[in-house]
């Protein structure tokens, strides 16, 4: 997928990068209140929220992306915003929260992570998979049915999100490896890897932010997220 | 069969799908649900939903669970009028960046003082903020609850305007239950919100 004048590191000046990161800069603060990542610039059109900009870009772009990707049919449509809706409290939250939980709540808190917050935070994984499997995929190669759609790829980007800190959530589950597989095959394996790459990277992302010159900055902000 | 809409008007996003289908006048089965209760379990219910919440939509065959895609399958199989869901690019693409971000946003936070306010009355509530129990429901259509003590004239007005284009007929009716809950759960049986407890001591203690 590609996003045009996608806010890059490029974008921003010198100088503000050395002194803050650079979602709490002036310039991209300017670009985006909300100061969360993806953003999308269309010319003069600004815009956040990954579901919203996919939506966008499969509507602009409808004469040469596939029906598939976002059907117009009306209950295929459905099934992608009722996917969409779910995946921001439960899948996404669940595995966003592990993430956090093991790269980054222990050094911006200074403290060990209590292994039931750990366990209650792993558990809600665990549901989320559930529910993935036996409502959205059931037994069809898709989440939509025979062909690969944007809630597919929305959904794999976040189970893959904790795995470079240890945790696997495709292990012990054939039918959510092998649907995994399917999606990577239809996106292509090198964009796949491509889009992954720096995350995988995270095991060292504690010691990385640490040693990061914004660290100070960042940290009581980050502090009041994690509260 | 006619359209059933499984609703508890207690949550925010069943009053959203149930002003949205009253005012644009899709006639529904309302199929009442008491999550006080604990319905939402139920063997029946979950023959609807896997996901056990509400609000849920049957249409036939066709389950959907989610507020947000029931009221846009609504709006396009109904072919509401087209300010409650631009076909245009840019303001489609406003809406839908709107009802993304307002999940973990607005409703997770109104919700949150909702219960620690209402629903779990022995706990201190969240620090001195000016924070309201509000909620906001979806579309272009917005409906605000709010104290009205500590709500920012920006925010007021625009309720007003809300009110008035839903009309205030519907969209008092949507709300008697919840603009009464601080009264109703005086004398609510506390037996059954202990279902909740390890819920409630993980989420919010």
């Amino acid at each position: 997928m590609f996003l045009p004048d996608v806010v890059s590191e490029k974008s921003i000046s010198g100088p503000c990068r050395a002194k803050c990161s650079i979602q709490y800069s002036k310039e991209f603060g300017d670009i985006s209140i909300v100061r969360k990542v993806p953003v999308m610039k269309d010319g003069g059109f600004i815009l956040t929220e990954s579901t919203a900009i996919l939506e966008y870009l499969t509507q602009k772009y409808s004469g040469s992306v596939a029906d598939h990707w976002f059907p117009a049919d009306l209950q295929q449509r459905a099934r992608v915003n009722e996917y969409f809706s779910w995946q921001h409290m439960n899948l996404r939250a669940h595995c966003s929260k592990v993430f956090l939980l093991r790269v980054r709540v222990p050094i911006v808190m200074d403290a060990e992570i209590p292994k039931e917050t750990m366990d209650f935070a792993l558990e809600n994984v665990k549901q989320s998979l559930n529910l993935l499997e036996e409502k959205f995929l059931q037994s069809k190669p898709f989440i939509l049915g025979d062909k690969i759609s944007v809630a597919d790829v929305v959904a794999v980007v976040e189970i893959i999100q904790p795995i470079g800190t240890g945790f696997d959530g495709f292990e012990g589950r054939p039918k959510l490896i092998a649907w995994r597989d399917r999606v990577k095959k239809e996106l292509g394996e090198k964009l796949f890897e491509e889009a992954h790459e720096a995350l995988m990277k995270s095991s060292n992302m504690p010691q990385k932010l640490k040693n990061s010159s914004s660290f100070a900055q960042l940290k009581p902000i980050l502090q009041k997220l994690f509260r | 069969m006619a359209l059933e809409l499984y609703l508890d008007l207690f949550s925010q996003p069943c009053r959203s799908v149930y002003i949205f289908a009253k005012k644009n006048n899709i006639s529904f089965d309302f199929k009442k649900l008491s999550l006080l209760d604990g319905q939402q379990y139920g063997e029946d219910f979950g023959k609807i939903s896997l996901i056990r919440k509400v609000p849920a939509l049957r249409d036939g065959d066709f389950c959907l669970a989610e507020s947000v895609a029931i009221m846009l399958y609504l709006a396009e199989k109904f072919k509401t009028p087209d300010f409650w869901y631009p076909a245009d690019l840019r303001q489609r693409a406003r809406v839908n960046e709107y009802l993304s971000w307002q999940h973990t946003a607005i409703r997770m936070h109104g919700s949150k003082i909702f219960w620690l306010r209402v629903r779990s009355p022995s706990l201190i509530c969240v620090g001195a903020v000016r924070l309201v129990m509000s909620y906001l429901s979806s579309l272009p259509f917005i409906g605000l609850l709010a104290q009205r003590e500590s709500c920012s004239e920006p925010l007021s007005a625009w309720r007003d305007r809300v009110q008035e284009a839903v009309g205030k007929e519907l969209f008092d009716e949507a709300h008697q239950y919840i603009l009464g809950a601080q009264e109703s759960v005086k004398s609510m049986d506390s037996s059954k919100m202990q279902v909740y407890k390890p819920k409630i001591l993980r989420l919010f203690m």
